[in-house]
């Protein structure tokens, strides 16, 4: 492959390999009964699953939590370690290697009828295999399917690394024999809600930390938490992070590497149930049968997957400077003690810095590109008289040039002609958008045959799906272009080019947005000249040192970055507005915001006022909602059983008039620790 | 009964050598008349190398062969070959025999400074008769300790300032006239015991401008007097370890404290860095052992009244003596406890499957406070070394059981060579209990899957000791540059401790250039009831360095920083000095700091003990 074709395939020097095209062309038995003998870690023994969790139960902290809560609760300590092995039962993983290999067998034929091919980076694989013989190894990929759930088992078996311990959810535990087999398969399962439970902390914990200290296999998690419904990197969760770090700050083990891994999807097989679920229709519980049901997905075409092995972060190295460990030395190792704030915040901080490189490590799909200038156009447009394929053709190539500029990763085949590429993700994504007469029209869901008239809410319903979707599959590219696009915004709204108004302004969305896009916290001053410099890249701003001034030629950037946060600004204003009329309500729970904000969103689109779906979507109320707690405008009430929340909508309303540019936003909460 | 040693004791150093020249009349004879030429016996280069450890006589190096051998006739291991050093030694850094980096063979006299002498106290100094010198191997002898940096310097024939001249006080009252006279003309002193230091505490601050004088110790040698009833020794702080131990065990006593430098070191060092002694488990270490101390400060003498055996007359005097590094007096005379010479010995070793079994076994022997006189366990690395040191075996037959002993260990056992490690084990007391004791502690070795091997591994362990640092010089003729550092930590984060910083010198070995991959090894010295002394070595070729010093004072800090950070000590023994003087604040908190600086400010308000240690 020629230079040139590399750069615009923008996949840089990596080396991508099709894992799918040897199980293309041999047996997947053979595949399944191949001699695995990965390097062990540091030579050191390996820790079955059952050594593992008498380890847990003999341990010193382990029986002081319990005595404590035997004293608390006034149970018996006998009882409360019962109670404690019985978590360590539905929690423990039970790695089996026979169980791997029937996995792979199945997984071969599963993933080989749904995609057309797997990349995954050999030299990512290569420096990962270096790496577990070293250090323990946490491999934290992102989280957009349930597919993502073996691949990563699935890929380090083929190449004869240790296969991780994965943590899961419990429903996926209860699933009949699946569960099984995943808890052989290394799967280790959570509750979702733990909250106070002091006994399931303590095992949960030292659960976790055990697998990090032995070393013996990698521990694979979400730190997202859970499956993003938008395919936006979601703020990280830190429980299990800390749990992970935690050996490493007790000097337990002498380093522990990070491995963010990156997996892009050209189509996720649960597109249409995310955007359902995001509209409010409940997700359907994880269960064998519905798996079974759901085998129809396994009929269509999927694409091609990615997946993108990121360089080891050493978190030694990470934390220099960042953390005192001695902060430990006063107190018996095994106390159980609460993180000191500088742990929590470095913990925030390597969490966040994870999931910012999972998002620079995703590739970017000809389709993803395209969704974002799709999602541009007026749905009615969309839906009624199409869009001209030869501009859309013009348009994406254009952007694909932009987003190269910026330094994105993309994912652009190189073998075919341009014009192939983006037909062929028209039709793979049929069930978004169609194209007829050199037009593309938005797909919209057939009218059951019996009815023959439905109700404009129906209406709006049925188009929200397809477009949330269009919106999912935008925002795989957000991460490229949200810096300048934010920078693109601020001179629209301030109309100002001077360099430190500007920065007042980015630093404000950035914390009014926080719960949308992830930033790495107290990086605002890189984000910030990140976004000058890659808007001067394409020529759209001057840069100097007091100025960042829009060139008169390439204003379309401009426009389009503009846009492309528009429906965020439209929707969280939509939403300001809704919690600011009510005239009495003061107070009012979750349940009541969300029904407010969709009713009075769903009126705005009918009568032509909003222009963007996506303030119908859950995840975006929710943010909402979260980003007002967090400035400060909105409180928790901590009095019922149910969360209520009470609103200054004086603080609202400033921050309304701060976002359309009427007063100028002032900070909203003090500077993060300078040292982040 | 009291016994008094009479005045005239042989010469201090270094017994059959030293004892050739002198015999009696030190003080009469020397003080009186030889006070600005001192003789030989004040000269100990004679006897010691100037620019490397120990004796002249005694050194490693490899033979027209290619082997090893030790030369000399002092060491159980002097004159023999060592047939698999050079393996070892080649294959473990990498280095080659071929590459070679010789030292400066003579001391170039014209690289020490001129002295700047301040003429008042020269004078007065004559006329009170204690002996001195400006010579510039005098000066430059007591100008250093056995830093690594500091003998490298040397070797490179590189002097940095040095004292300007060199006293000899024969007794306390010399050195109360040697403080007067110091403070009379704003002299700097800096007592000088054994020289053995390794915390660059008898570098000469760059920044003194006055005029400074080493004031060594080495005429004040004699034991004043044995207390057999009290089982005390009164003696004068210049005397050396082996001296002390022999002088005593001539009367049937011992003080029982043996620290690895005792051929060299001196009682008042010991007793102004808080010294430990291998044996320490039933002799206890210096601060257990000393019942009376008398210092000359520049506000007098301090020392206490009676020699109780323990006293509630608040915070304990002792305790601002003992570590004070020489920043607020001189160490006189010390009244220490003594204890009949045991009437046997026997050595140990135990094998581990690994060094996690070797530190649990450790732990469960202190918790059962059965640790016999001295316990130490070494990790995989040293293992090896220590058999690179075996000497060449006599006879087939030795070689057929040695591979025997190999096999049963590895193959039967199923010990993994490259994990495996040994404890060494010195029993004393009566044979009887020695034996009792012996079979109680390869008992709970066994619970840890010890086996025992054998007292020759055990002797062996302790030998290497004493070579060690001779070993050092040797490297350093090819390319090989090393030092030990220790710490003090509880038992939950030994292990903790011994793999982080053993790692953590690997990694930064790596990210400064280092070439070669190092040596990074660790033993557990001394073990406590609330945790252990931890002892690391470590060791790289230098090739392709330019500034090799720099790389390893770079990797030393960070290995430092490492072990405070797991909850290590900053010194269990070797002090503070000037080498880990930045961390004090943080080891003893800042108001520690201003206690230590407040009893400095009212102690030596001019700073007349100069030498700028510890704080």
């Amino acid at each position: 492959m020629k230079a040139s074709d590399r750069d615009l395939r923008g996949m840089k020097d990596d080396e991508f390999v099709d894992i799918l095209e040897e199980r293309r062309c041999s047996s997947d038995l053979g595949h399944a009964f191949r001699t695995f003998n990965p390097q062990p870690y540091k030579g050191g023994p390996p820790c079955s699953a059952a050594d593992l969790n008498k380890a847990l139960l003999d341990s010193h902290f382990l029986h002081r939590v319990v005595k404590e809560v035997a004293m608390e609760t006034g149970s018996s300590q006998e009882k409360v370690m019962e109670e404690a092995g019985e978590i360590l039962v539905e929690m423990s993983h039970n790695l089996h290697l026979p169980f791997i290999r029937l996995m792979g067998y199945t997984f071969s034929k599963v993933i080989k009828r749904l995609f057309t091919s797997i990349f995954v980076n050999m030299d990512g694989l290569n420096t990962l295999q270096q790496a577990v013989q070293e250090n323990p190894v946490i491999l934290m990929p992102n989280h957009r399917s349930y597919v993502d759930f073996l691949i990563i088992s699935y890929i380090l078996f083929t190449y004869d690394i240790p296969v991780p311990v994965i943590a899961a959810g419990v429903p996926l535990a209860e699933m009949k024999i699946v569960g099984e087999i995943l808890r052989r398969s290394g799967a280790f399962f959570i509750r979702r809600s733990i909250g106070s439970d002091k006994l399931y902390w303590a095992v949960l914990s030292e659960y976790v930390r055990g697998i990090v200290r032995h070393g013996f296999a990698p521990v694979e998690f979400y730190v997202e938490g859970l499956r993003s419904r938008t395919l936006k990197s979601l703020t990280p969760k830190l429980g299990m992070m800390q749990m992970v770090l935690e050996p490493y700050f007790k000097g337990e083990v002498f380093d522990i590497t990070l491995v963010p891994i990156s997996i892009s999807y050209d189509r996720v097989l649960e597109e249409s149930l995310l955007a359902r679920e995001l509209l409010g229709v409940p997700k359907p519980k994880e269960s064998t049968a519905g798996l079974l049901k759901a085998s129809r997905v396994l009929q269509e075409d999927y694409g091609s997957m990615q997946v993108n092995f990121g360089q080891p972060l050493s978190v030694r190295k990470l934390c220099e400077g960042k953390i005192n460990r001695s902060y430990y030395n006063l107190v018996p190792r095994d106390l159980p003690m609460k993180p000191s704030a500088e742990a929590l915040a470095c913990v925030s901080w390597l969490a966040h810095v994870v999931v910012g490189l999972q998002e620079r490590g995703s590739l970017i799909s000809p389709w993803s590109l395209m969704a974002c200038l799709l999602i541009q156009e007026p749905t009615t447009v969309l839906a009624e008289q199409g869009l001209l394929w030869d501009d859309l053709t013009e348009k994406t190539l254009w952007l694909r040039k932009m987003v190269l500029d910026f330094g994105a990763r993309l994912n652009w085949p190189g073998e075919a002609p341009n014009s192939a590429v983006m037909s062929s993700a028209i039709s793979l994504h049929r069930s978004i958008v169609y194209l007829k007469a050199g037009r593309v029209y938005l797909t919209q869901e057939e009218v059951p045959l019996r009815r023959h008239r439905i109700s404009p809410e129906e209406g709006v319903f049925r188009t929200a799906v397809p477009v949330l979707m269009l919106a999912a599959y935008r925002n795989q590219s957000l991460h490229a272009l949200v810096r300048p696009a934010m920078l693109a915004m601020s001179i629209c709204i301030t109309r100002s080019t001077q360099r430190d108004e500007l920065f007042r302004f980015f630093c404000f969305l950035q914390e009014v947005f926080a719960n949308e896009f992830i930033f790495i916290p107290g990086n605002l001053s890189q984000d910030f000249e990140e976004a000058c410099l890659c808007l001067n890249s394409c020529g759209a701003v001057y840069i100097s040192e007091q100025e960042v001034r829009v060139s008169e030629q390439s204003s379309e950037v401009i426009t389009f970055l503009q846009k492309l946060l528009q429906p965020f600004i439209d929707s969280y204003q939509l939403i300001f507005r809704c919690v600011c009329e009510e005239e009495q309500v003061q107070v009012f729970t979750e349940k009541q915001f969300l029904a407010a904000v969709r009713a009075l969103a769903l009126k705005l689109i009918l009568s032509g006022e909003l222009h963007t779906y996506e303030t119908l979507s859950s995840d975006t109320q929710k943010n909402v909602l979260s980003a007002l707690c967090r400035l400060e405008a909105v409180a928790k009430l901590r009095t019922s059983e149910i969360n209520e929340f009470k609103v200054n909508k004086a603080a609202v309303r400033r921050i309304t008039d701060a976002l359309c540019g009427k007063i100028p936003p002032q900070m909203l909460q003090a500077p993060p620790d300078a040292r982040l | 009964m009291t016994i008094c040693i009479p005045l005239g004791v042989p010469v201090p150093h270094f017994g059959n050598l030293g004892a050739k020249s002198f015999t009696n009349n030190l003080s009469g004879h020397f003080c009186t008349q030889h006070y600005e030429s001192p003789c030989l016996s004040f000269n100990r280069h004679e006897v010691m190398k100037w620019n490397g450890w120990g004796y002249s006589d005694s050194r490693f190096l490899f033979n027209k062969k290619g082997q090893a051998e030790f030369t000399g006739k002092r060491y159980k291991l002097s004159g023999m070959i060592l047939p698999a050093l050079k393996d070892w030694f080649e294959g473990t850094f990498g280095a080659s025999l071929q590459h070679k980096s010789p030292a400066t063979p003579l001391l170039n006299t014209s690289a020490v400074q001129a002295p700047t002498l301040n003429q008042d106290f020269v004078e007065e100094l004559k006329s009170i008769g204690v002996p001195f010198s400006h010579e510039a191997e005098d000066r430059a002898f007591r100008g250093h300790g056995h830093c690594l940096h500091e003998i490298f310097a040397l070797r490179e024939g590189k002097i940095g300032r040095v004292p300007d001249m060199v006293v000899w006080p024969n007794c306390h009252n010399d050195v109360e006239k040697i403080v007067a006279l110091a403070c009379k003309h704003n002299v700097c002193l800096i007592p000088y015991g054994g020289g053995t230091s390794v915390s660059s505490a008898l570098e000469c601050p760059p920044e003194e401008t006055r005029s400074i004088v080493s004031l060594d110790t080495s005429q004040m040698n004699r034991i004043l007097w044995i207390d057999e009833k009290n089982l005390t020794a009164h003696v004068e702080a210049g005397i050396i370890g082996q001296d002390l131990e022999r002088l005593l065990n001539e009367s049937g006593y011992c003080t029982g404290h043996e620290p690895d430098s005792m051929e060299f070191s001196s009682l008042g060092g010991w007793v102004s860095t808080r010294a430990s002694g291998m044996k320490k488990n039933i002799y206890g270490n210096i601060e257990d052992l000393v019942v009376h101390i008398k210092m000359v400060t520049p506000q007098g003498v301090i020392e206490k009244s009676c020699q109780g055996p323990r006293m509630s007359t608040g915070p304990d005097i002792h305790h601002f003596i003992l570590g004070s590094e020489g920043t607020l007096g001189v160490v006189t005379e010390v009244t220490m406890k003594i204890r009949p010479v045991p009437e046997y010995q026997k050595y140990g070793s135990v094998v581990f499957p690994n060094f996690e079994q070797g530190v649990a076994c450790l732990r469960e022997v202190a918790k059962q406070r059965c640790a016999p006189a001295s316990i130490r366990l070494m990790d995989n690395e040293q293992f090896m070394f220590g058999h690179a040191l075996k000497p060449q075996v006599s006879s087939i037959f030795t070689s057929f059981l040695d591979g025997l002993k190999k096999f049963y260990i590895t193959k039967f056992k199923g010990f993994d060579p490259s994990r495996l490690c040994v404890a060494t084990l010195l029993f004393e007391g009566n044979r009887e209990k020695v034996l009792q004791h012996e079979k109680q502690v390869y008992d709970i070795a066994a619970k840890f899957g010890g086996l025992a091997a054998g007292e020759d591994n055990g002797q062996r362990g302790y030998m290497l000791t004493f070579v060690i640092a001779y070993l050092r010089d040797l490297g350093m003729d090819y390319y090989v540059i090393a030092e030990s550092f220790e710490t003090s930590v509880p038992w939950d984060r030994v292990l903790d401790v011994c793999r982080n910083v053993k790692a953590r010198v690997v990694r930064e070995c790596k990210d400064k250039g280092v070439q070669f991959s190092p040596l990074s090894s660790c033993r557990v010295t001394q073990t406590y009831d609330a945790g252990a002394c931890v002892y690391f070595y470590f060791a790289f070729n230098y090739r392709g360095l330019s500034d090799p010093v720099h790389v390893y004072e770079q990797v030393e800090h960070a290995a430092r920083e490492e072990i405070l950070a797991n909850g290590g000590s900053l010194s269990h023994h070797h002090g503070v000095g000037k080498l880990r003087k930045e961390w004090m604040r943080e080891t003893v908190s800042e108001v520690g700091v201003g206690m230590l600086q407040s009893v400095k400010d009212y102690v030596d308000p001019k700073n007349i003990f100069g030498n700028r240690n510890l704080l």
